[in-house]
This record gives structure tokens, sequence and C-alpha cells, in this order.
């Protein structure tokens, strides 16, 4: 496996290990591994780095959705005009033409189920290619970006075995 | 109560006292485990649960189900190898099982088998209630742990019927390549002797290919190989592995295995097939895990100033510690918490070394380096 493939897995496990560590893991120098951070950052590769939030455990209000969209295409919009225009919502976390009986799959968060709800209805639907919009609430998370929300259980193996 | 004579000299195991000192205390961070820090693939976990849902429940044929027999000769072709899944495989309840039904096919009271040493820990107890002698075979650190034709001949291996291999091995991480191998093999088709080869570690080899000795020359008639589901697959609790080898060979296991086991779980049968047919993703990711691991744990004891042999395989390292391992491990455990098991433990040529094992989390592993650097400086 090449370096650069490395260390993207090695970040997309856990983007804040120090240059230090990540060096030590990948048996690179820690400037190999600091030069290879700022080239996949230059060429876009690593797009950012977020924190991954369980928002049940706070006492904060979050709502999110998950919207599918149906659109019409003429010969001056494409879907990629489209998603460019939706994408720029700040509401708009996610944005993915996708297959099968709607064209865009679209994940929205904002504090309250009502502000999703007039987002969707007053920005997304009048969009003029928009044809439909189906808004799914999110009631629970359990697992979000390969991370589970929920507890597992313990390590419970033989503190030392064969 | 009276007990068998071969009971009595077979002890208790020396990683079952620094088991029993772990489980006094509450913090310790454990680097003495011999299984993945993993849950088994998913997918393996559901096709258990789908046989379960259907019923699948009774005893299976005695060589284990003929699917998976095909799907396991299927998979060993990678190492250079063919076997047919009606006379060449056997399936077994773990490795372990295998070991032992092999050791009974094969070794005759008083019979001399030959363990490449430091070694599993089994492996000596298994020969002799088979009725055998162990005759220790030590590699050392200078050649990487690999056996040699010399050392063969050094300890008189050529007097042993049995020769009992495991590379990538445990507890040192060494591995073989291809021409090391050839010499081994060179030894065993020149003083006839019979090869059991446990690679159950072969998918966890960080550096080059696995060569296994039933590919070399002239090997495959006098060679059993053990392989399992337990560290590649994480199934370490499904008891899953196989035996690979002649038809006169699998037969006579096969004499022992159906009186003693009949056959090995249905439901872990189930769980292997889908393993195998699903889950090579799953186990690249975890091999890529422990590599990154086995970096870390190297670049720390070098840091740190611990000599330590760089290992190729399996997920242990073997680091050379100042003084008496046993005594040093002990200590360890004590003032800062950090489970090892000294290498003496392991036979001849692991004393003054320690197995730490690096299946575990990186966070882990990286507050045991620290304590044991703190341990170090604290001498």
């Amino acid at each position: 496996m090449d370096a650069s493939r490395k260390l993207l897995e090695a970040l997309r496990e856990n983007a804040r290990t120090e240059s230090e560590n990540l060096a030590r893991q990948l048996g690179m120098s820690q400037e190999e591994v600091e030069d290879g951070i700022a080239t996949l950052e230059d060429e876009g590769i690593v797009r950012g780095y977020q924190a991954i939030v369980d928002w049940e455990r706070t006492d904060q209000e979050r709502a999110q959705a998950a919207v599918e969209l149906n659109v019409t295409l003429d010969r001056e919009t494409g879907y990629e005009e489209i998603a460019m225009r939706i994408a720029r919502f700040p509401q708009v976390t996610d944005l993915r033409l996708v297959s099968g009986d709607f064209d865009f799959l679209m994940q929205v968060e904002a504090d309250t189920v009502r502000e999703i709800s007039r987002f969707v209805s007053e920005k997304v639907a009048p969009v003029p290619e928009v044809t439909q919009t189906v808004t799914h609430f999110v009631m629970d998370t359990y697992k979000e970006r390969g991370i589970e929300l929920r507890d597992g259980h313990d390590d419970d193996r033989l503190s030392v075995s064969p | 109560m009276r007990r068998a004579e071969r009971v009595e000299r077979v002890g208790p195991s020396g990683i079952r006292r620094f088991f029993e000192l772990a489980e006094e205390r509450e913090d310790v961070i454990s680097l003495g485990v011999g299984e993945p820090d993993f849950a088994a693939p998913w997918a393996a976990r559901e096709a258990a649960i789908a046989s379960l849902e259907a019923g699948r429940t009774s005893y299976t044929a005695n060589r284990g189900l003929r699917e998976l027999r095909d799907e396991i000769a299927d998979h060993v072709t990678r190492y250079g190898f063919s076997y047919d899944p009606s006379e060449e495989v056997l399936v077994t309840t773990g490795v372990s099982e295998a070991v032992d039904v092999a050791l009974r096919a094969f070794v005759d009271p008083g019979d001399l088998v030959a363990v490449a040493q430091p070694a599993y820990i089994s492996y000596e107890p298994g020969v002799v209630f088979a009725g055998g002698e162990v005759l220790p075979v030590p590699t050392r650190e200078e050649e990487a742990f690999t056996l040699t034709y010399d050392a063969l001949e050094r300890a008189g291996a050529g007097e042993a019927s049995v020769l009992m291999l495991c590379y990538p091995n445990n507890p040192t991480g060494a591995v073989m390549d291809r021409g090391e191998i050839e010499e081994v093999a060179r030894f065993a088709r020149e003083h006839d002797l019979l090869v059991l080869s446990d690679e159950i570690y072969a998918d966890l080899t960080y550096e080059g290919e696995h060569a296994s000795i039933a590919a070399c020359e002239g090997m495959r008639e006098r060679t059993i190989v053990f392989n399992g589901f337990s560290k590649a697959y994480a199934m370490t609790g499904l008891r899953l592995g196989y035996a690979l080898g002649p038809p006169s060979g699998i037969a006579a296991m096969n004499r022992v295995h159906q009186y003693a086991m009949l056959s090995a779980p249905t439901t872990a049968q189930y769980a292997a097939l889908a393993a195998l047919r699903d889950c090579g993703d799953d186990v690249r990711e975890m091999v890529g895990a422990f590599d990154r691991r086995r970096h870390y744990m190297l670049a720390r004891f070098s840091e740190m100033g611990l000599s330590c042999f760089e290992a190729k395989g399996a997920f242990y390292l073997f680091p050379e510690v100042p003084g008496d391992d046993d005594a040093f491990a002990e200590g360890l455990l004590e003032e800062q918490g950090v489970a090892v098991v000294p290498g003496s433990v392991f036979g001849e040529g692991g004393a003054g070394h320690l197995r730490v094992s690096y299946a575990t989390g990186m966070a882990s592993l990286r507050e045991a380096a620290d304590r044991i650097e703190a341990y170090l400086q604290g001498r």
C-alpha cells in the first residue's frame, strides 16, 4: 500500500493522532507524515476534519433530517448546477446524487425540527428545478461515519492468554 | 484422587500465574493477550446466527461441512499448495484440537518430538499427553528466531520422529522466508521427519509472502499444516481450525477426532464459511491496524532503549529486557499495572525477553508504552 493511502486510512481512523505518533505507526519519519498531510490537504484530497458528535448526550437541541429530492433538468441546467445551488445552504451537511426513485439525497441539520421544515419548504422546494421533496426526520442515530454512538461492551478477554 | 502420571508431568502454565496476578488488580493494561481485540466480522457472526435460526444444530460430517472444506481447499491455494477437500482437509475445534489430535495420531510412547522454541505453550503438554518426549530446538535472536539446519543438527533433531514448528511465530513474531524454510525441509527429508506446521498466523504476515513448508519439494507427503479462524478472522471463541495433509495422515487424525470430538461445532462452521467467502476486506482492515500498532510499538521500544527483534508476523513483539524476564514482568505488573508474559514461559531461547501483544487499541498501547518507559526509568 502506498504511503498516502496508509496516511489516509490512519487519518480516517483518528484524524487527531499527532504526527509524531502517526510516524511511528506508519513507519515513516515525522517530516514525511507532515509533508504527506500537507500535500493531501493542498491537493484537496483531505477536505477537512470534524468531530463526530452524539447530540443525545448533550443538553443541546439538534434536529436532523434526510431529504429526498426530485428535480427536472433542461438544456441549460444539469445536476451539477442544481447541486451547487442547494449545497451552498449552510443547513445542508451532505448532498449526494443517487440512483433509484429520487435524484438527490440531502442531509440537513438545524436547531429545531421547525427550522428544518421551514428551510425545506421555503428555501429548497421553491428552487425552480425541484419537483418534489420528501423529508425524513432523524429520530435517533446509532452510527455515524463508521463510529457507533451507543456504548459497546468492555474488553472481556482474559487478561493474559496463550 | 489418583491422577495419571502424564498429567502430573505437566505443570500449570507459566501464563496462568500472570493471569492470576493481573486479575487481582483493576487498572491493568494487558499486553498479555494472544487474541485479536476485534470482534469477528459481522458477516461471520450473522451467518452463525442465521444457522441457529435455521435450526442447523446437528452434528456435521466428522471431517467438517463439505462446503466449508471446499472453501478451505480453495482458500489455501494462496500458500502455493492444493488439497483435496474430500480426503485431505479435516475441520477441527480450533487449531488446539488439530495439534492434539495430530500428536495422538502420529506419536507413539517414547517418540521424540522436536519442538522449535520459543514455542506456543500448548505444544509441550500436547506431546506429553500423547506419551512422547519433547526435544527442544532453541532458536536464537541472532538468527531472527528462525529455525535453521544447524540448530536442528545441534539439538539432535535427527533422532526425533516429528518436528513441530510455528511460523509466523507465537511468541516472537518471527517469520521464515522461502529460502529459510527450504533448509528446514531439507533436514526433514534427510532425517525422515514428519512435520507438524502450525500456520495459524499465516495471514498476519506483514512483510513478504507467507512461506509454508508443505509447499517445498517433497514435503507435502510428510507435512500436516494447521490453520484456522481464530487470529486473522478474530474468531477465537468460535473454536474453529483445520488440518491439511496427505490422505493417510488426515485419515489417521480423523480416527482420533471422530471419537474425541465427533465434529467441530456446526454454528462455528457456518460462521467460518461466511468468513472465507465474505470477510476478506475485514481481514485486510484488521491486518492493517495490527501493522500500524507493530510499527508504533517497535518505535517506542527503540526510543526507550529496549532492544527488540523486528517481528514481521503474528501480533507479538519480543523485546529483550535487563535481568530476569520473570522478575521484570512481575515488577512491571506490580508497579505500573502492565501485564506482559515473560519469554522464558515459552521455552529455551525465550529467557530474557517479554512477549508483548499489540492486539489492543492504540490508546491503550500508548499508555502501556508510557508506563513501560516509566518502569524502566525507575529501575
